[in-house]
């Protein structure tokens, strides 16, 4: 709270044009992450990846923007036709929702005009609640977009959105715990400001740092997890009825939400953005941020995906029991220390 | 002005949302609106300053709801309206409306009577979740307490109902094998 009083004042301006910025380069950089993961997968798979349109394949984000802004809209006739189209503002909106209360770009003034716009869009003091709230009502798309479309395949798509949220939510919220009760706050600043001397968070959470990122795979259905469009078993899940911009709507929700954990991981587990030797801390914060993002495209090269019965085993037999001894032990050792 | 503008926009939303709740034939509908005026119940909370508790709404009834739609995916088609039995219409409507009538004077008795003093008000420098963890471990451990034995009560007789053959996998299980493609067998026959 000191250096909060040394700011500049945040004014209404400034929270506007802050929540202007994380929605186009977030959503910019989402639709930018596309083409990496395709050449990323590509290369890892000793394929080429795309690379027909433009520079090494470059210019295919404008073409895939161009066909997914121009392909028709279809709803289907015996759809819920309101949900149906609710269900992608829903999974886009909740992620950018949940970029409002993490620091995403260091602050800056604008020179002429005098705006102080701040790191943080809404600077609540329960930060980290709020963005794995606001992430878990994101999964609130997948599952009405699976009941409104009157599809076999989309219902089992939301079925398993169901109990996909019901296994890693737990693990999620108890993983997390541990580093706050060390910190003792729940906002990001304070995590930040706890890893200043230089020890990473990791270092005293090891566990905590692995549960997180099993789940955080999870809620951003990334690929050891991605039951609910698993496209060898269930055709295309909750999306098989989308097309055009609604389709594109829940990719862009997606890679939002692997930015946010990229950005949780990286505040919480990785030194935040403090100054590491003689790097700035916001060459730092994106490094990792970038870090995160490459080793969700890593996993998904490397790992098969499982079955809906093993994340239900894998979430409550091993990872719940492990994540609740981690934050026994966490409480003994700091009654002893402290 | 900001804080005026979004309560009326956070209630009246809400109002309209818990109404269709209630109104609507469709299973679809009436959880969607159930659960998106619960989020919008959080915003109340996160005007008034109570920040924690506004996560906590969110957090719980996010997580609640999708359990209620899990039901609802088991048990009704979600395309079609749900025919509702009634036999006596006018009873329910009497004794439902009874209720909301002493809802109504319970809640907003103490406010017509200026008789609301806040017993914990806010301190500075000290955060929400120490606040309201701080009144839940003095004053209301007991119910506390109560409310945790309450819960693990419920997760054994969960697991009691639902473990009778925890030890059996279905998918590895080859006696269900051999029924499915005895099964198959026959539709093909």
């Amino acid at each position: 709270m000191e250096t909060a009083t040394m700011l500049p004042e945040v004014t209404a301006a400034g929270v506007i044009i802050k929540a202007v910025l994380i929605l186009a380069v977030i959503a910019a950089i989402a639709g930018f992450g596309t083409y990496i993961e395709r050449k990323i997968l590509a290369f890892m798979q000793r394929r080429l990846g795309p690379q027909h349109v433009g520079p090494y394949g470059l210019l295919q984000l404008a073409a895939d923007g161009i066909k997914l802004f121009t392909k028709e809209d279809i709803i289907p006739q015996h759809a819920n036709k309101i949900i149906f189209a609710v269900a992608p503002v829903i999974t886009a909106a909740t992620a950018f929702i949940a970029l409002a209360a993490v620091p995403v770009f260091p602050d800056f003034t604008i020179p002429l005009l005098d705006i102080y716009v701040p790191s943080i869009a809404s600077d609540v003091n329960v930060g980290i609640l709020f963005v794995l709230g606001m992430m878990a009502a994101g999964l609130y798309g997948p599952l009405l977009a699976g009941m409104a479309q009157a599809n076999k395949w989309g219902i089992i798509g939301s079925a398993r959105t169901a109990i996909q949220f019901l296994s890693y939510e737990v693990v999620t919220g108890l993983s997390v715990l541990a580093p706050i009760m060390m910190v003792g706050s729940l906002s990001f600043v304070d995590f930040n400001n706890y890893q200043a001397d230089g020890t990473w968070m990791v270092v005293y959470q090891p566990v905590a740092f692995v549960l997180f990122l099993i789940a955080g795979f999870a809620e951003t259905n990334r690929t050891p997890f991605d039951l609910l469009e698993n496209e060898a078993e269930i055709i295309s899940g909750y999306v098989t009825e989308y097309s055009g911009m609604r389709w594109g709507l829940f990719f862009i929700g997606e890679y939002a939400n692997m930015i946010t954990i990229g950005v949780i991981a990286s505040i919480v587990f990785l030194g935040g953005y403090n100054d590491f030797w003689f790097i700035p801390g916001w060459i730092m914060i994106i490094g990792k941020i970038a870090f995160s993002f490459f080793f969700m495209l890593w996993v998904r090269a490397a790992w098969p995906h499982i079955r809906p019965d093993q994340l239900m085993w894998l979430c409550w037999k091993v990872l719940m029991p492990l994540a609740v001894v981690n934050v026994v032990v966490t409480g003994i050792v700091m009654m002893i220390i402290g | 002005m900001y804080e005026f503008v979004a309560f009326y926009i956070f209630a009246i939303a809400t109002t309209i949302l818990f109404l269709i709740t209630v109104m609507s034939k469709n299973v679809l509908y009436s959880m969607t609106s159930l659960a998106a005026g619960m989020v919008l119940i959080s915003g109340l909370f996160f005007l008034l300053g109570a920040d924690f508790l506004g996560v906590v709404q969110l957090i719980v009834y996010v997580g609640a709801v999708m359990a209620l739609y899990a039901f609802a995916m088991m048990f009704f088609d979600a395309t079609k309206d749900v025919k509702e039995k009634q036999q006596n219409p006018q009873l329910v409507f009497l004794l439902g409306g009874l209720m909301a009538l002493v809802f109504v004077i319970m809640f907003s008795a103490p406010v017509i009577g200026d008789n609301i003093q806040a017993l914990y008000p806010v301190v500075d420098g000290v955060g929400n979740a120490q606040a309201v963890g701080m009144v839940l471990f003095t004053k209301y451990l007991v119910p506390f307490e109560v409310a945790a034995v309450m819960l693990l009560v419920a997760m054994i007789a969960g697991i009691i109902l639902a473990g009778k053959k925890m030890d059996y996998s279905l998918t590895k299980c080859e006696a269900i094998d051999e029924e499915m493609s005895v099964e198959l067998e026959k539709g093909e026959e």
